[in-house]
């Protein structure tokens, strides 16, 4: 016997330890092309679109780019105005160059027919300044040195030190001002970053609602699942299987219907006021006003999302093995402290899963504060819609939904690592 | 969940409080869907129970809005119901619009997403699939990241890309359906998946069977059931899904849910509630289908409780 090292080999002489690894190269390839083109599907029909859209909120071209919409040709507009601010430091008092700048700049946007898209990127961040472009650039062509004069003669908001801010911020397609407006903040005369006025302050406000109802309606979600999953964990598989329809039909059912039901129950004219008038609970004349406001959203959006509390819950309770309650009430605990320190403790992760997906379902809800929530129901996804849809301020828009896909995949990736994507489970 | 003869007077108190408890708040759980089922057969334009209704009086019902339902839209909705009444309902009445599209809409979403998704569930499953947990979570996200954020980026990139001009109807919508559907596939499938005994295929391969071959009869009717529950869960997905339709849809490409959403914003009435009944009785046999599906699946699997 040779007892020198021989490489182990396959049958045609191949190092097996290679043949190994190209074997399972093999493997992992041919497991990573089933996967691919899903991949890539998702990757283009989602992942792209959103990284498109958050592109959008550091970069608006309305003060920078005119683009003709019949040919595509793009027009570089403002660049006077863009080179004096750069010249200049923020804060400079804008001379006589500066408004001559301006000047020159009317004339091209009256020429593009560009002065309302050069406006309303100005608009966003002063309002009322749109109508001063669109007035400036119609006699543009009039307009003779000294051009201070001439401009503040037109309209004297042209000195305004806030819209000289406004626009050399705008100067620039890559900007930030659109996530300071996010958080209710903006750029004062010297370009320092401040609040702003206090009747405007409404975005935190919003951001801070949007929290407090998401972790008030998981709380209540725990709070009505806890009971239930605990009675469907300890009943018989016979009988809790009967009673888990009750709680994945509402799963199943539309979204639209359940808010319907809700509206039709909550209406002040509904069946429950008119149940409890009935009843004599409640006068004719003091109808609770349950909808179009806080109270609706958060009783909607509880029951909507009551099942994927309970769902989590029931598949950790299930696993619970009921002789450790049962030793512990053998040596002596009562019911309550049994529960307290031996139940309780074991169904934690199973409250954490529920607890995550119910809060981060809730905190980019749409559908059921827009129906059910009035004024002050609406979460921040509403907003989003609102300047999508009415105001037209699309950076706004992105940067507000950057801030919430942000704080939403925060979570994402805190539930991954605490329970497991792999670990999601529908019914 | 009995009660031991040694409990004390507290335990029996607390234990039927307990029960009332979990009784109230299955009510609160399917109250709500129930409620709306009675109340769209009322005879009167309001949403609560007429006095009529609660005393059981037959002039209380009425099949009004269910008829409502078919002649909205129509050109002659008072023309008698012979044939040509029905073409013009089919052509014409708005809810029968929204069905079609809503169901063609969803019917091509599923396929693609149970394509595309049964596919990938196969790789996720594999153990050897490199950076699983990564490719996993982005699979999985159209499901977490909040529907407007979906709906906003997809509106601004198929304006970009001018997806109306291609030409092909509902394609927009369709293939935003199937990326909202694939999650519930992916999860539906890798759990018929796991715990799949491999020697199977490797025992199809040993016998001579190609891949394909092994996949459609070997595993294909081992994974069927769960595949066929991701797919309704798709088709759910998309025939309830309002707001993209909302955002990227032409005018013409009304969907049910769409033409509710207006419905309930603009002129609520009680033919709302008998689209809804509709919808609930619909589900309520999805979910009967998924629920034999389930069961049929751990049975095959050994997994069953008895």
């Amino acid at each position: 016997m040779t007892d020198i090292a021989q490489p182990l080999t396959t049958a045609d002489g191949k190092p097996l330890k290679g043949a190994l690894m190209r074997a399972q190269a093999r493997a992992r390839r041919r497991a990573f092309l089933l996967v691919l083109p899903l991949l890539a599907f998702i990757l283009i029909t989602f992942v792209f679109p959103i990284g498109q859209m958050l592109y959008k909120s550091v970069y608006n071209e309305g003060f920078t780019w005119q683009e003709d919409v019949t040919t595509g040709d793009r027009t570089p507009i403002m660049t006077n105005l863009a080179a004096w601010f750069d010249a200049n430091p923020p804060g400079t008092e804008p001379n006589e160059e500066a408004y001559a700048a301006l000047a020159a700049d009317l004339v091209v946007l009256r020429e593009l027919k560009a002065p309302g898209q050069a406006g309303t990127r100005i608009n966003y961040e002063l309002s009322g300044s749109r109508s001063m472009f669109t007035k400036a650039a119609r006699s543009a062509n009039k307009l003779e040195p000294p051009y201070k004069e001439a401009l503040l003669d037109l309209d004297k908001d042209w000195g305004n030190p806030d819209l000289w801010q406004a626009m050399r911020g705008a100067s620039s397609s890559y900007t930030l001002n659109f996530y300071l407006a996010a958080i209710d903040r903006e750029r004062d005369a010297d370009g320092s970053i401040v609040m702003v006025p206090e009747n405007r302050q409404v975005y935190v406000k919003l951001f801070t609602r949007t929290l407090t109802l998401s972790l008030l309606i998981t709380f209540l979600t725990f709070v009505l699942a806890y009971p239930i999953a605990h009675l469907l964990a300890t009943l018989p598989l016979r009988h809790s299987n009967l009673l888990m329809i009750l709680v994945l039909l509402p799963f199943w059912t539309s979204l639209l219907v359940r808010t319907t039901s809700w509206m039709v129950l909550l209406q002040s004219q509904g069946v429950v006021n008119d149940a409890l008038v009935g009843m004599g609970l409640l006068g004719d004349d003091n109808r609770l006003q349950m909808m179009y406001n806080r109270t609706g959203t958060v009783i909607a959006m509880t029951h909507i999302l009551l099942p994927f509390m309970v769902l989590p819950l029931y598949s950790v309770m299930r696993m619970i093995n009921p002789s450790y309650v049962r030793a512990a009430r053998s040596l002596g605990a009562t019911s309550w402290t049994a529960f307290r320190r031996i139940y309780f403790p074991q169904t934690v992760p199973g409250i954490g899963a529920g607890a995550l997906l119910v809060f981060i379902l809730a905190v980019g809800y749409y559908i059921t504060p827009a129906l059910v929530g009035g004024a002050d129901g609406q979460l921040i996804s509403n907003l989003i819609a609102f300047h999508m849809q009415k105001s037209l301020n699309w950076s706004l828009a992105a940067a507000l939904a950057a801030l919430l896909l942000g704080g939403v995949l925060l979570l994402y990736w805190l539930y991954d690592k605490l329970v497991g994507i792999d670990n999601l489970k529908l019914g | 969940m009995a009660l031991p003869k040694h409990a004390s007077t507290l335990e029996r108190v607390w234990h039927y409080t307990y029960l009332v408890i979990c009784v109230a708040i299955f009510i609160f759980l399917i109250a709500p869907i129930l409620v709306i089922i009675p109340l769209s057969f009322n005879a009167e334009p309001y949403f609560t129970f007429s006095d009529k209704m609660l005393k059981f009086d037959p002039e209380g019902y009425s099949m009004r809005w269910y008829d409502l339902l078919l002649t909205f839209g129509m050109q002659a909705p008072e023309a008698p119901r012979d044939g040509s009444w029905w073409a013009d309902a089919w052509s014409n009445a708005q809810w029968i619009q929204a069905t079609k599209n809503s169901i063609i809409i969803g019917f091509f979403s599923t396929i693609l997403a149970t394509t595309l998704g049964t596919i990938a569930a196969l790789g996720l499953s594999r153990p050897e699939m490199p950076g699983r947990r990564a490719v996993m979570a982005i699979l999985i996200s159209p499901m977490i990241v909040p529907i407007i954020i979906t709906a906003t980026g997809l509106f601004f990139f198929y304006s970009s890309i001018r997806i109306q001009d291609w030409g092909i109807p509902y394609l927009g919508i369709i293939l935003a359906h199937a990326t909202l559907g694939i999650p519930f596939v992916i999860i539906t499938v890798t759990a018929t998946l796991v715990g799949f005994d491999h020697s199977l295929t490797r025992a199809a391969a040993n016998m001579g069977a190609d891949p394909v071959t092994t996949f459609l009869r070997v595993q294909m009717p081992l994974i069927l059931p769960g595949v066929i529950s991701g797919a309704l869960f798709a088709f759910v997905t998309s025939f309830d899904e309002v707001v993209v339709v909302l955002f990227v849809g032409g005018l013409d490409e009304q969907t049910i849910p769409r033409q509710m959403w207006n419905g309930i914003r603009e002129q609520i009435s009680p033919a709302i509630l008998s689209v809804a009944t509709i919808l609930v009785i619909i589900s309520i046999a999805l979910l009967t289908v998924v629920e034999l599906l389930r069961r049929r699946s751990e049975r095959l699997r050994g997994m069953s409780p008895g």
